[in-house]
């Protein structure tokens, strides 16, 4: 029987990574894969809990989560094609056009 | 049995991870991306939400993974030499600390709480996509609708970002 803090540890140690991609990487694309890192790790967290503590309600989030996680790459990656049809560049710290 | 496949999803997910952190190029922080969310699903199959592994399959590695392959090959990008910020360190080493902190705590605490009304037992009764279902279009039907209306949204909002504008008369 695997105990419930040796999922919510991976799923620690996955969060943090994801935290660090976005944290240090330059390429906008590794960014928003970094936040897809992030999600996964919510979600190991929330469907073991729902297991653990016997209650559906995890589970159900965990499908919001996806379901948030899809949106949020289609918009993103039309984000990056605007982006890179403007300035040919992936790159986060050029992006500046909003920053005064 | 369900400790050593723990064990080889835990290992292969945290080193997946952290190679979509750490690569150079994109492709292959895509392609640790997909080996990441390939055992990150093996995890739902442990923890008998075998609905959200399907989900998880179909929707992050058939949808949104490749989604993510088809802008990197559309752009074609160049890598170039410097691909972490400078100050990178600065950011390193304190989540390093701070993690190893966070990790000592989790291990110690006891999580209890109250349970719900659903145990393994009537899960595995009329199986998880019945549960997920009877829960899903009940308790949660507003919800349900508001994710709907959300991806609609961001299905407009996608199409009118990436279109070609028109030049103007």
């Amino acid at each position: 029987m695997v105990p419930l803090s040796a999922y919510v540890a991976v799923s620690a140690v996955l969060f943090i990574t994801g935290l660090l991609g976005v944290l240090i990487r330059r390429n906008f694309i590794i960014v928003l894969m970094a936040v897809e890192i992030m999600l996964n790790a919510a979600n190991i967290n929330l469907v073991a809990f729902s297991y653990y503590l016997e209650s559906m309600a995890g589970q159900l989030v965990a499908l919001f989560v996806i379901a948030i996680a899809a949106g949020e790459a289609a918009v993103g990656l039309a984000i990056i094609i605007v982006v890179f049809r403007g300035k040919i560049s992936t790159n986060v710290d050029e992006m500046n056009l909003l920053k005064w | 049995m369900i400790p050593v496949f723990f064990a080889y999803f835990a290992v292969i997910s945290i080193v997946a991870g952290f190679l979509t952190v750490a690569l150079k190029h994109p492709v292959h922080c895509a392609i640790s991306l997909l080996v990441l969310l390939l055992h990150v699903s093996g995890f739902f199959i442990l923890l008998n939400a075998e609905f959200i592994w399907a989900v998880q399959v179909i929707v992050y590695v058939g949808a949104i993974l490749v989604l993510y392959l088809f802008v990197l090959m559309l752009l074609n990008l160049k890598t170039d030499e410097r691909y972490l910020h400078n100050t990178y360190l600065y950011f390193l080493v304190p989540t390093v600390l701070g993690s190893i902190y966070v990790l000592a705590l989790l291990f110690k605490s006891p999580y209890g709480g109250a349970k719900g009304d659903a145990p393994a037992s009537v899960v595995l009764e009329g199986g998880d996509t019945y549960a997920v279902g009877m829960k899903m279009f009940s308790d949660y039907l507003l919800q349900f609708e508001i994710v709907g209306i959300f991806l609609l949204g961001a299905i407009i909002g996608a199409i009118v970002l990436a279109k070609t504008p028109k030049p103007l008369e």
